[in-house]
């Protein structure tokens, strides 16, 4: 088994551009209703690992540090908001076909009018111990 | 009795005042702790096998002293107070059950403690949930919550805290820090602060266990009797609380046929016993007002001129903004919307940013049928909030104003 994270960010798609609070109220709960039951089929099937949301982009913060003066922090809101991150999923899988299976299912949340929003989603292995035989 | 679940809540009831004793005889937590499991372990066996024994907490308070009796005779170091011990009288008839749970919790929710150290020890040591059963509900893994509960007992270790019952004007600082925690325990559980589950209903119950427990310790204590008639007043309206799928359904919009009518019964009947002795506190304003939310059969028939009283009441008892912010919402009830936003202008400042500031006015703009304003709050407050349920309900009541708002022909669909 291998664990990936699948990553999602905030940024409009081809298929559609529109902040959330636009659309019509039936394809929101529309869109939670599937995202719920992807995590409960993947739960299901013993693959989920995690899944969360993350607070909005107003909520956050860039932190330097040179480790002697007080740090750096940069408060919201961001001109490169839209590549935050918005929510993960780990799941742990028997292979990269499989994470791939996913994530393509999980770019194909229905969107406004139920059409797919074909989010981008970012596909990332977790890196483990070696191998047998490295 | 003697069934598996009969002996299971039984031990859970014993489990704080034994280990009461059993730190108090001895002084030190974690090995009264492991005395204590070992004991708990040892009736779990014997008691479901031969029966109840007459006395069950003697018999588990008995065991639990020799286990801890029998471990420091066999550390060499520790022989002097091996003697101390093994000499040491059976539990002094002075010091009652409720002292010996009164003691544990105080120790739990102990100030030298974070908020967050002060729950998972409490729930640990006076709830006995396993650490994996905290970590769970924490959503954090279980090596994480061990470390918190261990550095919790150091740390109390370190503050040098006898394990006695505090005196003075401290005993009464000490029992409002374990309210406090007690009621932080419940809010996790019914509002949950992180997450995707509107509801860890694990821990609200633990709560309210906890709180029965302290009620039963204390019970001429009218705000320990408030905490708890609050906490049954609001778990009451929980199975309404919620949709099919989870997501949050305001108390306006609840069925309230689902609410659990013996929890109210009970809380109604604990807040005027409560009130009839006369010190009010602001656990029994806080009760007192969610009775009045539970006894109006239809929202409709909510008595909003005696929760705005309440609140203002509250508001000068506590000088907390967040009561101020419901009072704005009674008042709105009561004199209108711009009664209300008005009253919400001097929160600007103390809560500042906070998704609840915008949530309420999103609201009483939408009862003012203000809607370009009503929508850009709600969208603001789903911006900022940390709760999964609540940013989504609070996205769709702004698509929902929007959609009913927007040109004809675009108002169900998606823009084409």
């Amino acid at each position: 088994m291998t664990k990936f994270l699948l990553l999602q960010n905030y940024a409009g798609t081809a298929a559609c551009d529109l902040p959330m609070t636009d659309w019509a109220p039936g394809d929101i709960k529309a869109h939670i209703d599937f995202q719920v039951a992807l995590n409960d089929e993947l739960a299901g099937n013993g693959e989920l690992v995690d899944a969360q949301g993350l607070a909005g982009p107003e909520l956050a913060k860039f932190v330097t540090s040179d480790g002697v003066g007080a740090p750096v922090v940069t408060d919201g809101p961001f001109p490169e908001s839209k590549e935050l991150l918005a929510g993960y999923r780990m799941i742990d899988v028997e292979s990269q076909a499989r994470a791939i299976e996913i994530a393509a299912k999980a770019s194909a949340a229905p969107g406004p009018g139920g059409v797919p929003i074909q989010q981008p989603i970012e596909v990332r292995q977790v890196m483990g111990a070696p191998g047998p035989g490295e | 009795m003697s069934t598996g679940a009969g002996i299971e809540d039984l031990l859970r009831e014993l489990a704080p005042q034994v280990l009461g004793v059993v730190i108090r005889r001895f002084g030190d937590f974690d090995s009264a702790e492991d005395a204590v499991q070992e004991a708990l372990l040892a009736a779990a066996r014997h008691w479901s096998a031969e029966g109840m024994p007459d006395n069950p907490r003697g018999w588990l308070i008995q065991t639990a002293v020799r286990r801890r009796t029998d471990q420091l005779r066999s550390e060499q170091a520790r022989r002097r107070r091996e003697d101390a011990a093994a000499m040491a009288e059976p539990p002094a008839a002075d010091v009652s059950d409720r002292d010996d749970t009164l003691i544990l919790l105080f120790m739990c929710c102990h100030p030298a403690l974070t908020p967050a150290s002060a729950i998972a020890l409490t729930l640990r040591a006076a709830g006995g949930l396993t650490t994996a059963e905290i970590a769970n509900a924490f959503l954090v893994p279980e090596a994480t919550m061990a470390q918190r509960i261990s550095r919790a007992k150091q740390r109390i270790k370190a503050s040098g805290a006898a394990f006695g019952m505090p005196t003075g004007s401290e005993w009464a600082q000490r029992l409002r820090s374990v309210m406090h925690v007690l009621y932080l325990i419940f809010n996790e559980g019914y509002a949950s602060s992180v997450g995707a589950d509107l509801h860890r209903t694990e821990l609200s119950g633990e709560a309210i266990r906890l709180a029965r427990m302290l009620h039963a310790a204390l019970p001429d204590d009218g705000e320990v009797t408030g905490l708890l008639a609050l906490m049954l007043l609001t778990d009451a309206r929980r199975p309404a609380r919620t949709g099919a799928r989870g997501e949050l359904i305001p108390l306006a919009q609840q069925d309230r046929m689902l609410w659990d009518r013996g929890r109210i019964a009970e809380g109604v009947a604990l807040i005027t016993g409560a009130l009839a002795r006369g010190v009010v506190g602001e656990y029994q304003v806080q009760a007192l007002i969610a009775a009045i939310h539970d006894d109006a059969a239809e929202v409709g028939d909510t008595d909003w001129p005696q929760i705005l009283a309440l609140y203002g009441l509250l508001e000068r008892m506590t000088g907390n903004p967040m009561v101020a912010l419901n009072r704005a919402i009674a008042a709105a009830m009561v004199h209108g919307p711009d009664v209300g936003l008005k009253l919400l202008e001097p929160l600007d400042g103390p809560l500042a940013g906070h998704y609840r500031l915008d949530a309420v006015r999103a609201h009483l703009f939408e009862m003012a049928g203000d809607v370009p304003a009503a929508i850009a709050h709600y969208r603001a407050a789903a911006a900022r909030t940390t709760s999964i349920p609540e940013q989504q309900y609070l996205t769709i009541q702004a698509a929902r104003l929007r959609a009913g708002t927007a040109p004809p022909g675009r108002a169900d669909g998606p823009p084409s």
